[in-house]
């Protein structure tokens, strides 16, 4: 049971920046503008095809960074991963913002062996006992993706949305827990820091079972990597980029696969 | 109280300087659903989309474990203009939740809440939230000062009734 699971975790990561197109990751917090001294969300974290439905795969929460307002990391309570999601609890105690991210970063590799394809994903420790000995046509990618949330009690806060200036991350301009229908939002996405100019950043809202389009917004970042989207409706949108270069930190990869995406949660007026 | 208002009239008059009042009236509609709870309610004035005085906040305080303020954020615009950064309760401010009917408000310049504001163009807002039910914000577009007596009011939508403004400059 536990390898089964193990190996769908495995696949989900897979498929993760490789196929973005037909498989979404998100966390969906219950609740991201939060009032009350006793203030908890549960979160549900999963890899499926439509938003938000656990359809295909849980999202492996031993990748979960959350990070209070203060800055600290903190823990979440109640963890639990089933066949399609996983699922867990945040206290909220401190004013401010919190930022929930699942940081993924792999090896990808895949080769041959007696003329049949493999594919293998690890950390770059594991690499070199993975690959067999006289395999052949050997390609290794580094993967590097987060996934993340936010939630904020009271008023928003800066505290826990510094980048770590490692891959591809969002530096929210407009506050991610202050976003109303029909106001625009303003976001920056970074590379290692640096601004992702001319990057392609699609936002979707939940519900997708519930229509026939995805009703895409599109839009590009500019040279400062800012992009901005103007919320045409209430929902809880999916946001997402990703890229590729050759900037790998493991050795043996060719390539270097950056995906972000965020779920932020826009509020009626 | 009717044979008190020649006499209040007259001491009108005798005091030239008087400070300006507004006299707020807010109605929460009696509605017919299964599951009713009295609104969560918020009053207060804005410009140019920022709040300069929160008038009042009707709220279930008596819950324990702040099972009351995790509502709070229900009341959207109140809460993002300045409701997040308060304290509960409000001093003079924030009070329990109300039944159905029309309630009356007075508040006067230069004192608390409603305090000295500058001239100028307001909006006095009033939203409602209620457990299990509907939403409803209502805008009363002003002056202040008032030249005149004035009398403004909102029509009201599903959660609140009529909301009238009376400002005595």
């Amino acid at each position: 049971m536990k390898h089964a699971l193990a190996r769908a975790v495995l696949c989900a990561a897979l498929v993760l920046p490789a196929a973005a197109q037909a498989h979404k990751m998100w966390m969906v917090p219950s609740a991201t503008v939060i009032s009350g001294d006793d203030a908890w969300v549960t979160v549900d974290a999963a890899v499926s095809n439509d938003l938000y439905y656990p359809d295909h795969f849980p999202a492996r929460l031993d990748q979960l960074v959350i990070t209070a307002p203060d800055g600290s990391t903190v823990k979440p309570e109640n963890e639990a991963t089933g066949k399609y999601r996983s699922t867990f609890d945040l206290a909220v105690p401190q004013k401010g913002t919190y930022r929930l991210a699942l940081v993924n970063q792999g090896v990808f590799a895949s080769y041959e062996v007696d003329g049949k394809k493999k594919r293998w994903r690890g950390t770059p420790a594991e690499l070199k006992a993975a690959i067999p000995a006289g395999a052949k046509n050997v390609q290794v990618s580094e993967m590097s993706s987060r996934v993340e949330t936010f939630v904020t009690q009271g008023s928003p806060s800066d505290g826990a949305l510094k980048p770590t200036n490692k891959g591809l991350e969002l530096v929210p301009v407009t506050k991610p827990n202050d976003l109303m229908a029909g106001e625009k939002a303003t976001f920056q996405l970074l590379i290692d820091g640096k601004p992702a100019a001319n990057l392609k950043v699609v936002a979707i809202d939940g519900g997708t079972r519930y229509r026939n389009k995805q009703d895409e917004l599109d839009t590009t970042t500019d040279k400062d990597g800012r992009f901005s989207f103007t919320w045409p409706e209430a929902g809880m949108y999916w946001v997402n980029a990703s890229t590729e270069d050759a900037k790998t930190s493991v050795k043996d990869a060719t390539q270097r696969r950056l995906a972000y995406t965020a779920t932020l949660e826009v509020l009626p007026q | 109280m009717r044979r008190l208002l020649p006499f209040a009239l007259c001491l009108a008059f005798a005091v030239p300087v008087r400070a300006a009042d507004m006299n707020i009236t807010v109605e929460i509609p009696t509605l017919k659903v299964s599951e009713y709870h009295r609104p969560y309610v918020a009053v207060w004035i804005e410009r140019d989309n920022a709040t300069v005085a929160n008038l009042a906040v009707w709220y279930e305080m008596k819950k324990g474990d702040g099972e009351g303020t995790k509502w709070l954020k229900d009341m959207r615009q109140w809460w993002r203009r300045g409701g997040r950064d308060q304290t509960m309760p409000i001093d003079g401010v924030s009070g329990a939740t109300r039944p159905a009917g029309q309630h009356q408000l007075h508040f006067t310049d230069g004192k608390a809440p409603l305090g000295t504001l500058a001239p100028g163009h307001y909006e006095l807002v009033v939203e409602a939230a209620r457990e299990v039910g509907g939403h409803d914000t209502q805008r009363i577009a002003f002056d202040w000062p008032a030249k005149t007596p004035q009398h403004l009011f909102a029509k009201g939508g599903e959660e609140l009734g009529q909301i009238s403004l009376d400002i005595n400059p």
